[in-house]
């Protein structure tokens, strides 16, 4: 049997992970909402960039810029984003397992990577994987010039030919408890993505300059958006999955710590009992 | 149709909207050279470049940085998305001269188009935010 002292001493200890894994839910709920704000702050300007580039192309021949290039699947380059620290759940696992299928569906296949994240990059860093750029640390202060920054990077990597197409593998937020994966075809764009609206009833507006010339210069700007707004997804997903994680931990010690209680009690009871006895039939026996 | 008195000026950023108020005037850094807007213009439609982008209240102008985005003008509103914009007073000054005095040492040993291009920018990225928020902080 267990000594008192040592069931008092774990219950303890557990109690002290307990506060930390509360401290860190509530730390994680903060971030989420702040998370979640910037993903609705960034949302107009993809709307209104996608609105503009419709019709633009209907002005201009939307088939004619090289990002909209279809080569076939030739060579691919994968952008993993994971995140930079764990205890978040199946959050860092579930994305290295799909990129590991998404390896294994492509067996012939010439693959490199491009990390963001450390998580992502440590684990396929022991793999012998080709890496083209690595993104660790951005999480701390995310600004959009970190996704210009990739986006230039995955940009040049398309139109020199060295890749024909370049996906996004990344957590979304969907919910605090959704979370689903997605993988995306960044580029080449896709043509349905871009629909020439109907002009007609229309105002007529002067182009400065022309509207072809306009349709080239937002697509590059599409895909900075596209990899700015995989990159809030991420973040707030990440941040969903720590406090659903942790708040399941804190349960898992409240638990924990009853379990331990009721058992101190009942070592303390029995060594009260055999106390009582023990004296009992000291008194009872002849002196 | 009379004229509209005010415009309706809106600046959106991927990290969020940064002004939305109704001015008299506008001052934007088109691509191909600055330009001007009171209400009653014709509808433009028109892609910026680097630069200052400067509204007019009453008598009193404010300036933005804008580095890169469009902006579509109609007769009573104007919406501008910027890729990058700042208003004066967020701007770190004592960065933007650190960035200028890398941009002007790398102009003296450019390697190429490209390498001239980016150097250009950013030497244009700093010069207007220092100038936006020198401007402020002299007349504020």
């Amino acid at each position: 049997m267990p000594a008192l002292i040592d069931i008092r001493r774990r219950i303890r200890t557990v109690k002290n992970t307990q506060q930390v894994t509360k401290a860190m839910k509530m730390v994680s709920a903060a971030k989420l909402r702040r998370a979640q704000q910037a993903i609705f702050a960034a949302r107009p300007f993809a709307r209104k960039m996608l609105e503009v580039l419709n019709r633009m192309a209907s002005r201009a021949d939307p088939h004619s810029h090289p990002l909209l290039e279809d080569r076939g699947e030739g060579k691919v380059l994968a952008v993993v984003i994971t995140a930079d620290k764990g205890l978040c759940g199946a959050f860092n696992a579930n994305i290295i397992r799909t990129v590991t299928r998404f390896l294994a569906e492509r067996p012939e296949r010439d693959v490199a990577f491009s990390f963001v994240g450390r998580k992502g990059r440590d684990f396929f860093r022991r793999r012998q994987v080709k890496v083209r750029s690595e993104h660790v640390g951005v999480y701390q202060a995310l600004r959009f010039d970190h996704a210009r920054e990739i986006a230039a990077d995955l940009v040049q990597a398309f139109t020199s030919g060295e890749v024909d197409r370049v996906f996004l593998v990344h957590n979304e937020f969907k919910s605090v408890i959704q979370q689903p994966l997605v993988v995306d075809r960044l580029l080449p764009i896709e043509r349905h993505m871009i629909r020439p609206e109907e002009s007609g009833s229309e105002l007529e507006y002067l182009y400065e300059p022309d509207p072809a010339a306009i349709f080239g210069e937002i697509l590059p700007k599409h895909v900075e958006v596209q990899v700015w707004r995989a990159l809030l997804e991420s973040v707030a997903a990440e941040h969903a999955a720590r406090m659903t994680a942790m708040d399941a931990a804190t349960n898992n010690a409240t638990e924990l710590i009853d379990k331990l209680t009721l058992h101190m009690n009942k070592v303390r009871q029995a060594a009260i009992t055999k106390e009582i006895i023990e004296v009992v039939s000291g008194a009872g026996s002849p002196g | 149709m009379p004229l509209p008195e005010k415009l309706d000026l809106e600046v959106v950023t991927p990290e969020g909207l940064l002004l939305h108020e109704d001015v008299d005037e506008l001052i934007a850094p088109g691509k191909e050279g600055y330009f001007g807007v009171r209400p009653g213009h014709t509808p433009l439609f028109a892609t910026l470049g680097v630069g200052a982008l400067s509204y007019r209240k009453g008598d009193e102008w404010q300036d933005l940085t804008c580095f890169w985005g469009w902006c579509e003008v109609l007769p009573d509103r104007v919406s501008v998305l910027a890729a990058l914009g700042e208003r004066a007073e967020e701007i770190d000054i004592a960065r933007a001269e650190t960035a200028l005095k890398r941009a002007e040492d790398r102009m003296k040993q450019i390697k190429d188009e490209d390498d001239y291009e980016e150097t250009r920018e950013a030497w244009a990225r700093a010069v207007t935010r220092l100038g936006v928020a020198r401007k402020q902080r002299e007349h504020p």
